[in-house]
Order: structure tokens, then sequence, then C-alpha cells
């Protein structure tokens, strides 16, 4: 179980600054949520954390080593992603075997077979699977294998960019299950992006409020019940979310 | 009910080449009331909005009754259509940001809506337009309305969706998960602008969601979709007596605020669902 650590993240997309010094800690095996309206940089600090891009100033380690200093290949066994849409983020041309093979080319692990069967056993999926094209899966099914793909190369953190809100309800509580299960079997570190307080508050035991390039407040998961957020634009948003919610 | 708006009995809809209807056998009646259709993703009821306004011609669309006020719909023709759409029905899409024209003003397409169905001059549909988006509350109607869609954000755009499509004085709206581009914090305000406008106007609104719990507040009925059926028909305050154990596996598996955390109840399909009648 490795910790997270962001201090000071700022990215600067021309003139515009998009993130400002944000810092946060993330805890070995914790889940940690990242919430926030669209625009406010929630994905773009895990894409900026993952080095998928790197025009950023700041520091972000990962156990106790920065992202910075890692290899590619480090850097992938250490952190995976788990992106929202199961539509666009496997390629529609390849078998799940080929998806799920190509992390292991990269890094030669060994016994390719044995752990593709492993990974799709992981998520709850029939071996058979692995000669299926994404199109013949169902979303569910298709954001099982983004997961069995992640977590292949045994990753020590897993980044959630809103990894159930293109799912309908029955199948969201499908992946939240599956996705809680693996965090305790394999000791995974999750910073998890949702617009979705009640997913947050069934997950995560911290969370921060993001707005406009800023993290307004970490909050710990009892807040959200109670309200117990002290900035205005925190109160805000858990108010939006508590009366939304209100008839349950 | 005394003067249903839209009266439907066993509506289904085939698409082309598709081996079971997608939508089957649905029958409803609409007053002036707000109505849900909730449902998950391919369970029709996008499709049954659609067969509404009859915009899918490439569909073989069956019903035995499908009226709406006093006109046939099943009968009738295009052009008598094109008088409805937009006039007296109208529908509203999910994405502003792509239900709108992108290369015009926003102002101009709301009061392209009035001239398309109203006579008058351009001035008066201009002034029509500003006092609709005053309506939907936008603080600026005159700055917004020369603004082009992506100059506005979510929220604003799908305001002047709503006002668009309610300048008609529409007896029937059709809201097509009007929200769920939108964020947490603008989706009530946007609602609760839609709801008190359909209340003012003693609209019939058809809301089409995924969301139950957006259709527990904002509706006063449910119509509850499983695989293009109707499963069952509820009060929206009576969400939680709902018998039907697809409706109720929904309702458990969402996961709540303070919740108890443990594994979410996954539901558990039914074969039989698809087939029974229903209740």
């Amino acid at each position: 179980m490795k910790p997270v650590v962001i201090s000071d993240l700022s990215v600067a997309f021309g003139a515009l600054r998009v993130l400002h010094d944000v810092s946060f800690d993330v805890a070995a095996g914790e889940c940690f949520g990242l919430v926030g309206e669209s625009g406010s940089g929630k994905s773009t600090v895990l894409r900026c954390a993952s080095m998928l891009w790197s025009k950023w100033t700041g520091e972000v380690r990962i156990g106790d080593r920065s992202v910075r200093e890692m290899s590619a290949a480090d850097r992938c066994r250490t952190l995976q992603m788990v992106f929202q849409d199961p539509f666009g983020s496997l390629h529609p041309r390849h078998s799940i075997r080929t998806v799920l093979s190509e992390p292991l080319k990269i890094q030669n692990i060994p016994d390719r077979d044995d752990r593709m069967a492993q990974a799709l056993c992981d998520v709850g999926l029939p071996v058979d699977f692995l000669d299926r094209y994404p199109h013949q899966l169902s979303g569910g099914q298709r954001q099982r294998v983004a997961i069995a793909r992640a977590l292949i190369v045994e990753p020590d953190v897993l980044f959630l960019d809103e990894p159930t809100s293109a799912l309908d309800v029955s199948v969201q509580a499908e992946i939240i299950n599956l996705l809680m299960r693996l965090r305790g079997e394999k000791g995974l570190t999750y910073v998890m992006v949702s617009h979705d307080l009640a997913v947050i508050d069934h997950m995560c035991d911290r969370f921060a409020v993001m707005q406009a390039g800023r993290v307004v407040e970490v909050l710990n998961r009892e807040a959200i019940a109670g309200n117990g957020a002290t900035q205005a634009y925190a109160r805000d948003l858990i108010d939006a979310s508590l009366e939304y919610e209100r008839a349950l | 009910m005394t003067d249903p708006i839209l009266d439907v009995a066993d509506l289904s809809v085939r698409y082309p080449g598709a081996t079971a209807p997608a939508v089957r056998n649905v029958s409803f009646t609409l007053g002036r009331e707000r109505l849900g259709v909730v449902g998950e993703s391919g369970s029709g009821k996008s499709t049954l909005g659609r067969a509404l306004m009859r915009l899918m011609p490439a569909a073989d669309i069956t019903a035995r009754r499908m009226q709406f006020e006093e006109v046939d719909l099943l009968a009738a023709r295009e052009r008598q259509m094109l008088k409805l759409r937009g006039r007296r029905m109208s529908m509203i899409l999910q994405d502003p940001k792509f239900s709108l024209n992108p290369i015009r003003r926003c102002g101009d397409q709301i009061a392209e809506a009035y001239r398309t169905h109203f006579r008058c001059s351009k001035a008066q549909a201009h002034d029509k337009a500003v006092e609709m988006l005053d309506a939907v509350q936008i603080r600026e109607p005159e700055r917004v309305y020369r603004l082009y869609p992506h100059e506005v954000s979510g929220g604003m755009g799908q305001r002047v969706m709503i006002a668009m499509m309610l300048l008609t004085d529409p007896d029937l709206v059709i809201a097509d998960e009007p929200t769920s581009a939108l964020d947490v914090t603008v989706r009530l305000q946007v609602l609760r602008i839609l709801d008190d406008l359909v209340r003012e106007k003693g609209i019939g609104l058809i809301m089409i969601s995924h969301d139950l719990n957006l259709v527990r507040n904002f509706c006063d009925r449910v119509l509850i979709m499983y695989a293009g059926r109707v499963v069952e028909t509820l009060k929206a305050r009576d969400l939680d007596r709902a018998q039907h154990p697809y409706t109720r596996g929904l309702l458990a598996a969402q996961p709540r605020i303070a919740g108890d955390r443990g594994d979410l109840p996954v539901l558990q399909r039914d074969p039989a669902w698809e087939q029974e009648a229903r209740p």
C-alpha cells in the first residue's frame, strides 16, 4: 500500500491557469474523493498526477518517489487509471485479449494467459470473454474490462475518473461493490473523481471539494450528512446534493 | 382525469431490422400533470418520447390509440405534425451543447421558434424571446439574447432550450433527460424553473429520466419501464412502496448519503419481467 501526496500542483494552458496550488494527501489504502462542478479541474488533477499531461509545476509523490522520477514503465506499474466512459476507453477493434495482454507485454510480465484469466476472474467476468470485442459487451462489462486492464499490472494506486457516471444505477452498484472488494483484497489506494456525493459518501473516507482549479476544502465523509463544511462553496455543493436526495 | 392531453393505448415501436420491438404495448393517459418515465438505458424510454412526437420516420409505430387532444397522432399527416411540433407539443433534449445550433445566436433561435408558428414582426418575436429569457430567470436577457451557444454555460444553455420550448405555450412538453448533463448545483435550479413554468401554464409534462430521485421530486406519477414495457405505474410519493421487484431493485441499488456502506444490493434480473402483464 502506498500513500499519494500532491503538493502545490499548478497547471496553465497558455494564459489560462487551470489549477492553482492544489495540495492534498491520500493515506495508503484510503479511498479519496475529488468533487466539484464540471470545469473545476478534478480530472486535470488526475491527468497531471498520472503524467498524461506533464507540463505542470509542484510535486506528486507516490510512496517515497516522485512521479516525475519514475520511468514510464515504473509509473504504469505503480499507478493506473480507469476512465469515465467504457465506450470510449476501450479500442473498438481490439479483442479483450489484446487489451489485457498489451500491458503485460510492455511490462515483460510472464504467465500472460494465467494472469489474464485471473484478471477477468477478479472482476467477475468469465474467461471466454477474452475473445470478445468491446461492442459485444454491455456498459458494465466494459467497465469491468477497463478495471481488469488497470489491475493486471498490479498497481498500488488506482485513479478513478467518474468510473460509474456513464452507467445505470443497477450497474453502478455492481461496479462500486467490485471496486470496494478489490481495494480490500489488493490493498489499493484510490483517488476518485465523482460529481455524485452519494457515491463519494459510500466509497470514500475523505474528499476534497474543488472549484475553479482550487481545493476549497478537504472534508471527512461524515461532513456530508450533517453538512459540516465551513467554506461557502462546499456548503452549497453539499446542500444541493442533500436537497436533491431529500425525499430519500 | 376529465380532459386527457394525451391518450396512448398499446403503443409499440420497432426499429427496422430489430428482432424485438424497442417499446411494447405501452398504454397511459396524461392530464395536466407531470409524468415521469424511468428505466435503464435501452429500456425504450427515449424511443417512447420520440414516437409520441413522431420523430422516427424509419421505425414501425403501431398502437390501438394515440390521441393528442383532438389530433389522432397515428393518422396525422406530416404537414399537420409540423404545425404541432414546437407549437403544441415540444421536446427538451439532454444536452444544450448538441441541441442548440452552434452558429446562431441563442436569442435568434428562440425568436425563430416563435416566428415559425406565429405571424409577427421580427421585433415582436425579439421582444417575446427576451421576455421568455427573463421568465427562465436569465439575469440580463438582452445580453444573453446576443450570445452564441458556446458562450453560455450548460445551465444557461438548458434554460435557453426551455425558453425556446415553452415560448409557444405548448400543451405537452416531453423532457428527455433535461438535466443529466448539468452539475448538481445548477440541476435543481433548472428543474425548479421548468417545474414552475409547467405548473403555472398548466402544461402536461413527460419527464424521461434514469434518475429516480429526480422523478420522485418533480413528478406526480411515474411509469417504470423495463425492456420496452411498463412494469409498474405509481404515484411519485409512493415510490418507496413499489411492488415490482425491478423498481425495488433500482431503488435499493442506489448509494445513499449516510448509508451503511455495506455492499449495495445488486439487481437480479428475472426473465419473466420481460413477459408478464402490466399490473
